[in-house]
């Protein structure tokens, strides 16, 4: 029989002038408490925030605070045995490390029109000011709830559930049309 | 829009949030001991206040906290928010 | 254009640039720069509308958004046609096509004016008492021809095709109008550092300084006010950190300082680009707002005042001023109020002919300036009456004294201007929930405290005067910024134990008061005086009302209907208010004012559904199979907001043949099915079992690793939420199914206990709904065709029936559950989701030596009801506990607690008379019943009876070569074997109460 263990098919979006999806990356739903946190990190070499709302990178890694006790790992494609190495690290502490790289797609919004964009949907303050670069969140976007993140001053990384990112595309690509 | 101030994100957009009802009603530890009546108040009772209420948030598209707010009801204030477990502030006088 | 009619010069309108537009099917033209209003001026035309109830000819009241009369539609085309726009706001460009409205068949003749012959007998109230009865007849007969007699304009029936867009904005010090007081507002609060957005309704910022005359002496700041204008404007659109709009309307205002914005973007271009958004609705989070809403002139109300050619002083004056277009050839101005004489003494200037001003008042310095120009002043004037038909020609006017009248006279003329005083507009402030508090000294209701962070300026606060207005707008967004900016402050909601006080800086010396009510006549009155044009209502018509006994403003508003409509009252509510008040013996504050609602003006429903229409209504959700499924002709259904294929038709089939061929390959071969949409909760944590007991009214600790069990979800009110398959992957994890619609619900009300009751567990809930496509592999041949594709061990005794496994596909990591929503051997197959569809495909392949078939929902609600298992929120309805739906046996009722049981224990969740779920089967099983029939005791039970219950799921079985359904019915375990009735609508249906197994009782064919 065939082998599919690279056969994957990715959901369709419309990628435009400001908007592109991002390549494939492993991702976790790490949760637990400060100690848990701790030891990702130095299990990671990765700083995992502490402080709410910031992402912390390290090379192609990030660790993004969703919540107090919730932070989304990245990593790239076929570093799927990282999540071996936390579990290692995080035994006998209490936590939940869950693969969740298929459950939602990344896109990147780009360019000067970044903010206005996305502020065509989204009620957050995306100023420097309010949302600097670094910041990160879950949020909504119109009818799609979608986690934020500001990679640069004119630059944000989305992660959408799959099945929302057709409509997430789409109602940029719309509110792009006729505004820029 | 209100703006509400969740306690672990700071101050964002209530499209992020759900309210989650009258906040310090605690679940009996014992329901089963719990009186027909006392139980129904639990389930069903709750207070409609005009003026300073203790309710319940939840920071869904964000943080996915519960919190607890006091809000005035007549202007839409907040007059605090607090973590899940804390005791209801001393601000806001009367109810 | 009619030559006298038109100034040569001033203004702001481009007579280089001719306009040519239509009004009514005749073609005109006018200037850049105009409106529909100011062009139809300097056309002669001064029919402009028929009024609301009456059809009274009606011309221009005013020369903004607060005019009530000319009220038209304009026509792009057979799909853009926007009623009930202000002519004083549209903008002409060249094509324009207006109509006029609420007239028939022509606004010259108008067959609708006979209601004005018979307007004595349609007074306030007339169709609440006259139409009541019969009352059905309300709905066929008398609402929709009073409906088409009086009215507003007619909506279009076609879908709008324009765009719409919307923006989330936020910024230090928001600037509602850019008149004088708001100009130097933002410009205060833009010097201050602030992030300012400045907006006004008009297609020019400037405001009341575009009234004025070109050679106007006005000093702004030392400088002629018309160059502050320009260079105010020329800083702030070159500031990085302030947004001017224009076109825009500030039409409510929501707590936490949330302002919403109407941007118009197109509407007043020839042919704007078809990627354009026709309108943009801002919704603006400012830190503090400063109103510059200015003020509205007020009309008098005496007998014939709505005669076309009768319009406020102020609106006169612009449209000489501003517009370059004379109103009219002589001209009578009534006044109460000085700042009126100013329209008198511009249209003089511009070689009008006023014969006279008629001053309610006793003489003053004003009258005397007018004297001194030569104009003869009248003064303790009233107004008997006019005259004129589709335009004023003359007015009557005499000298009130102690006794009676003095100097009666009849004064030729073409152009009546008036001016009761001015209103501030408090809309706003109003709509913040910002108190209003009464001025003795101007007669007129002032913004007071405001549990928002917004502060009034200029003329919307009662200070009048330009220097004043600009002074008091600068304070204002001095100090808008000072606190927006102030770093103690930590976000924009006013919150705080005290609030706030309320900003306003002392309030600006009186000036003339004006007058509300209804001006004052020695004598008897002829004819009718308005007081709320646009709704046609008269002083008579709020005697009336108090007369009947409504005492409370707001009665008399709804009774009369004076202030409602698109109007909101902008210019009757003070003199509608007067009347009262003075009938009542009362004051103006004991009366109080009715509440101001939003919209400002008329907002477009295309502006508040923005982007999310048609394809972005709501997002749809496909599963990585959809594509599949669609190119093999799938038709879908929706399930909340996914869309899920419901049957496969092939060529010549429909639904009911599609389904029996699904129903019979999934038990006599293998169907496959897309259960990808089924909502996963992974639960982990050493406490995640302690959890899974707390919540769902099964017993887990017996359930093995590697195991699954059928879980029930009950709310702590008994009653069942949700449903699913939970499985052991691990000591600690938990694989959790919920149902399609259920998982966001299921997830929140697992986090509300888990953080707000059990927070002590150390347990935690990720959705995975999404990281797992699901392939359902059912039938007596499933084990055949997945053999050879996973690597793990499918031998009934190694992995039977509830079994979990993790293991590959094809390569492909994989949860292998063997369950079965359909009583056959069955297995799903959870894969990433990316790989879903090259796993499905590699399935279906292999499957096909085994027959195998793809089935959609409908073909698995039919299988899933020939075994007797429920749909939840199909077969329950929020009222069925475990008990009712004959699911006690999941219930681990040696659990000391659970959510839900303590409901359960009630003994009222276990009485026999309860809606219990129980099989129906009709005695001719050709019979479908319909779902949501009811269940009778009795044949032909006389209307209205009591049902047992009814039916909740019904089928036509393949299978068993018959129908099948299943109904909640009042005790119906009881009742097994009884005869119920089913009415219908080609008669009543006899069925037999059974049990909910159809087909394999005993359960066997699950095994294969
Ligand atoms: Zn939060």
């Amino acid at each position: 029989m065939a082998d599919l263990a690279h056969a994957r098919t990715a959901p369709l979006v419309d990628e435009n002038r400001w908007l592109r999806m991002l390549p494939d990356v492993c991702r976790w739903v790490l949760r637990g408490d400060e100690p848990v946190r701790a030891a990702a990190e130095a299990a990671l070499g990765l700083p995992v925030p502490a402080e709410a709302c910031r992402a912390g990178t390290s090379g192609e890694r990030a660790a993004l605070w969703l919540g107090p006790d919730e932070w989304l790992l990245i990593a790239p494609e076929g570093q799927e045995g990282l999540a071996d190495r936390l579990a290692r690290a995080l035994e006998g502490r209490p936590h939940s490390l869950v693969d969740v790289s298929h459950r939602q797609v990344g896109l990147l919004v780009h360019g000067d029109v970044a903010t206005t964009l996305l502020a065509s949907g989204c009620p957050l303050d995306l100023s420097d000011r309010a949302f600097p670069v670094g910041m990160c969140t879950r949020t909504v976007l119109a009818k799609a709830e979608v986690v934020l993140w500001r990679t640069g001053v004119d630059e944000f990384r989305l992660e959408v559930w799959r099945s929302f990112a057709p409509y997430v595309t789409q109602f940029l690509a719309e509110s792009a049309r006729g505004t820029i | 829009m209100l703006l509400i101030n969740c306690p672990y994100c700071g101050e964002r957009p209530e499209p992020e949030f759900v309210y989650g009802g009258q906040a310090h009603i605690a679940r009996p530890a014992q329901p089963a001991g719990v009186e027909a009546q006392d139980w129904a108040d639990y389930l069903y009772r709750r207070d409609n206040v005009r003026g300073v209420h203790a309710e319940r948030w939840r920071h869904t598209r964000g943080c996915g906290r519960f919190f607890n707010a006091l809000r005035d009801t007549t202007t839409d204030h907040f007059l605090a928010t607090y973590k899940v477990g804390e005791p209801r502030p001393a601000a806001g006088g009367t109810r | 254009m009619i030559e006298g009619l038109r100034t040569g010069h001033g203004g702001q309108v481009d007579r280089g640039r001719p306009v040519h537009f239509q009004f009514d099917g005749r073609r005109y033209q006018g200037f850049a720069g105009d409106t529909l209003a100011s062009a139809l001026l300097a056309n002669g035309v001064h029919l402009m509308g028929r009024s609301f109830k009456y059809h009274r000819p009606r011309g221009l009241l005013a020369a903004g958004p607060e005019e009530p009369n000319a009220l038209v539609t304009v026509r792009r085309d057979a799909a853009r046609v926007t009623p009930n726009l202000r002519a004083t706001q549209v903008e002409i460009y060249e094509g324009l096509v207006a109509e006029s409205q609420n007239r028939w068949p022509s606004l010259r003749f108008d067959v609708g004016a006979i209601n004005d012959f018979f307007s004595p007998f349609i007074p306030a109230g007339f169709y609440y008492k006259t139409f009541m009865w019969p009352r059905r007849a309300w709905y066929s007969l008398y609402e929709p021809r009073i409906r088409a007699a009086a009215g507003l304009g007619t909506a279009p029936t076609l879908p709008d095709p324009d765009r719409y867009a919307n923006r989330f904005a936020h910024c230090d010090v928001l600037v509602v109008g850019a008149g004088p007081a708001g100009l130097a507002a933002a410009t205060a609060a833009a010097q201050a550092g602030a992030r300012v957005i400045l907006a006004d309704e008009q297609a020019q910022a400037g405001g009341s300084l575009l009234s004025d005359a070109a050679g106007s002496s006005a000093l702004i700041e030392g400088r002629p006010a018309t160059q502050w204008l320009t260079q105010a404007l020329a800083a702030l659109t070159s500031n990085p950190r302030v947004t001017v709009l224009t076109r825009t309307t500030a039409f409510g205002y929501f707590p936490h300082n949330l302002v919403a914005l109407s941007e118009r973007i197109t509407d007043h271009l020839a042919t704007p680009s078809p990627d354009a958004p026709r309108e943009r609705q801002w919704q603006v989070r400012a830190r503090e707002v400063v109103i510059g809403a200015g003020a509205i002139e007020r009309p008098l109300v005496f007998s014939g005042n709505d005669r076309p050619g009768i319009l406020l002083a102020g609106a006169a004056r612009t449209f000489l001023n501003r517009y370059g277009v004379l109103p009219g050839t002589r001209a009578v101005l009534v006044t109460a109020d000085d700042a009126a004489y100013q329209a008198a003494l511009d249209l003089q200037d511009a070689g009008v002919f006023i014969a006279c001003i008629a001053d309610t008042r006793a003489a003053g310095a004003a009258g005397e300036r007018a004297r001194a120009a030569g104009i003869p002043v009248l003064n303790d004037a009233c107004v008997l009456a006019t005259q004129g038909r589709r335009r004023v020609n003359a007015i009557e006017l005499a000298r009130r004294t102690d006794g009676g009248l003095a100097e009666r006279q009849t004064q030729p003329c073409d152009l009546v201007l008036m001016s009761g005083g001015f209103t501030p507009s408090v809309h706003l402030h109003s709509q913040s929930r910002g108190k209003l508090d009464w001025s003795e000294a101007l007669q007129v209701f002032l913004p007071g405290a405001s549990p928002e962070r917004c502060r009034s300026a200029g003329a919307c606060r009662g200070v009048f005067g330009l220097e004043a207005a600009v002074g008091d707008g600068s304070a204002a967004g001095a100090a808008a910024a000072r606190d927006a900016l102030d770093p103690r402050r930590s976000g924009v909601d006013p919150g705080g134990a005290a609030g706030r006080a309320s900003a306003q800086v002392a309030p600006a010396p009186a000036q003339s008061a004006g007058f509300s009510g209804a001006l004052p006549v020695n004598g008897r009155v002829r004819g009718r005086a308005f007081v709320d044009w646009q709704n046609d209502v008269t002083s008579k018509d709020l005697a009336l009302a108090l007369r009947e006994g409504f005492r409370s403003i707001e009665h008399v508003k709804r009774y009369t209907t004076t202030g409602m409509a698109t109007d909101q009252g902008k210019t009757s509510n003070l003199n509608a208010l007067g009347i009262v008040a003075s009938a009542l013996k009362r004051t103006p504050p004991q009366v109080g004012l009715t509440t101001f609602r939003m919209p400002y003006t008329p907002v477009t429903f295309g502006s508040f559904a923005g982007l999310q229409r048609g394809e972005l209504f709501d997002p749809v959700r496909r599963t990585p199979m959809y594509d599949w499924a669609a190119a093999r002709g799938a038709v879908f259904e929706d399930v909340g907001l996914w869309k899920r294929a419901r049957y496969f038709p092939r060529s010549g089939e429909d639904m009911h043949a599609a389904v029996n061929r699904e129903c019979r390959a999934a038990r006599s071969g293998c169907g496959i099915f897309d259960a990808s949409t089924l909502g996963k909760i992974e639960v982990v944590g050493p406490d995640a079992v302690t959890f899974m007991n707390r919540l769902y009214v099964n017993a887990w600790n017996s359930l093995a690793v590697g195991r699954c069990r059928y879980g029930i979800l009950t709310r702590d009110d008994g009653f069942i939420y949700d449903d699913g398959v939970v499985a052991r992957i691990s000591d600690q994890v938990f694989h959790v199914t919920t149902t399609t619609g259920g998982a966001p619900r299921v997830l929140a009300m697992m986090e509300d206990y888990l953080q707000t009751e059990w927070n002590e567990l150390k347990v935690w809930l990720t959705s995975t709904t999404e990281q797992w496509a699901v392939i359902a592999v059912q039938g007596p041949k499933a084990r055949a065709v997945l053999e050879g594709l996973v690597d793990v061990d499918l031998a009934p005794a190694a992995f039977p029936h509830m079994s979990v496994a993790r293991g590959h596909i094809l390569g492909v990591p994989m949860r292998l559950f063997r369950v079965s929503f359909t009583g056959e051997l069955g297995y799903e197959v959870n894969v990433p989701a990316d790989f879903g569809r090259a796993v499905w495909e590699a399935i279906y392949e292999r499957g096909q030596a085994h027959g195998m078939t793809p089935y959609g929902t409908e073909a698995m609600h039919v299988l899933r009801a020939e075994k007797g298992y429920i749909i939840v929120g199909q077969d329950t309805d929020g009222t069925v506990t475990p008990e009712d739906a004959g699911l006690s046996w999941a219930v681990g009722k040696s659990k000391p607690d659970y959510v839900g049981k303590r409901s359960l224990a009630r003994p009222a969740m276990s009485a026999p008379e309860r809606r219990q779920l129980v099989g129906l089967t009709t005695r001719d099983g050709a019979v479908v019943l319909e779902e949501g029939a009811q269940v009778l005791a009795q044949s032909g039970a006389p209307v209205p009876t009591r049902p047992l219950g009814f039916v909740t799921s019904s089928y036509f079985s393949a299978n068993l070569g018959r129908s099948i359904a299943m109904g909640l019915v009042s005790g119906g375990r009881a009742r097994t074997g009884q005869t119920l009735y089913v009415p219908t609508e080609h008669g009543e249906v006899a069925v037999e109460v059974t049990g909910t197994v159809f087909l394999d009782p005993k359960g066997e064919r699950i095994n294969g």
